[in-house]
């Protein structure tokens, strides 16, 4: 059954949601945002890196502008993911159903919807964003109103659960991919450049990351195009 | 307490907004082959770019991230699933957070 098949596909990622959202309540009870304000803003955003500058960009007293802009640049790969899912899926899955379903689109999510081998239908994605959802609410809650118990040595390394998930996505794909090890390596070539060259020091880290992503998706796609369609690939 | 709200607002929009527009206007398979392999490419090269090199200033130490993170890039060259790393990746951290303790 395909929401099933999505719900068991979800599993893994809830359980690394929650951990990463654990973090993520520490850290808003940490800028001093009451429980429930941090509890708000992951279940109705659903995005790791979006989170954790907007609480501090509100934290900071940043204005509106700013916080939209910085959304915005940082969530704007979900738009590039969107477009690529929208490609993935089956006939079915149209209109209204893309509007609500679409909340559902994270890093992680996108990437095993995208994986799939047949057409995504609205029952497995909504069975595969059902358990993160629950995964990243609930861990926010449990960081905000528990993280405070936890030694500091524990909470500083949890805030590496997120890296771990992003490697865990991309490495195994770089091992078997040629195309898409190189376009980790030139990621990660101008992500440094931008990040320790003086000049650029000035560029706000979601500008940085969408500037990497396309230098290196269009490196990607000029030097290791996917198969055409009907040549067999499923890219 | 009235910003609190205006902040989340803005934020739950634009969340929104760049993840359910795009999804639901193109219809349309793209057929450029270029286009398609940009977009195939693209959440590889954003998680590259969000992890090199923030992920090695993520705690005090350089030293402690580079433990962790070396401990969850193993794991996942073997083929572990989304959790073993991430808990790798603490796992590796917390054991040199403890060693230099100790020195």
């Amino acid at each position: 059954m395909e929401w099933w098949d999505g719900v068991k596909q979800g599993i893994p990622i809830a359980c690394g949601y929650f951990f990463v959202s654990f973090t993520f309540g520490i850290l808003g009870a940490s800028l001093g945002f009451r429980w429930w304000e941090t509890v708000l803003i992951s279940m109705t955003n659903l995005t790791s890196a979006g989170q954790v500058a907007g609480v501090r960009t509100i934290a900071a007293g940043g204005s509106i502008a700013e916080l939209a802009l910085s959304q915005l640049v940082i969530n704007l790969r979900y738009s590039l993911m969107g477009i690529s899912l929208s490609q993935n899926t089956d006939d079915d899955f149209t209109g209204a159903k893309r509007a609500v379903l679409g909340f559902g689109i994270t890093d992680e999510i996108y990437a095993v919807a995208v994986n799939r081998p047949k057409p995504v239908s609205t029952r497995f994605f909504l069975g595969l964003m059902t358990l993160p959802y629950f995964g990243w609410s609930l861990g926010t809650l449990a960081g905000a109103l528990f993280g405070g118990v936890l030694p500091t040595s524990v909470t500083e390394v949890m805030t590496l659960a997120i890296y771990g998930m992003f490697i865990a996505i991309v490495l195994p794909k770089a091992k078997a991919e040629t195309g898409v090890l190189v376009v980790a390596g030139l990621a990660s070539a101008v992500s440094c450049a931008l990040y320790f060259a003086p000049v650029f020091s000035r560029i706000p880290v979601g500008f940085a990351i969408i500037i990497c992503a396309v230098l290196a998706a269009v490196a990607g796609a000029v030097l290791f195009p996917v198969p055409e369609i009907g040549g067999g690939g499923d890219a | 307490m009235h910003n609190f709200f205006v902040y989340a607002v803005v934020m739950m929009a634009v969340a929104y907004i760049v993840r359910a527009v795009p999804f639901t206007a193109f219809r349309r398979k793209v057929k450029s082959r270029f286009v398609r392999s940009f977009l195939y490419y693209v959440p590889y090269a954003v998680l590259t770019a969000m992890t090199v090199p923030a992920a090695w200033f993520a705690t005090s130490s350089i030293a402690v991230c580079s433990c962790g993170l070396c401990v969850a890039a193993f794991l996942a060259y073997r083929g572990c699933g989304l959790v073993t790393v991430s808990l790798g990746a603490c796992g590796g951290a917390f054991a040199m957070l403890f060693l230099s303790s100790l020195i």
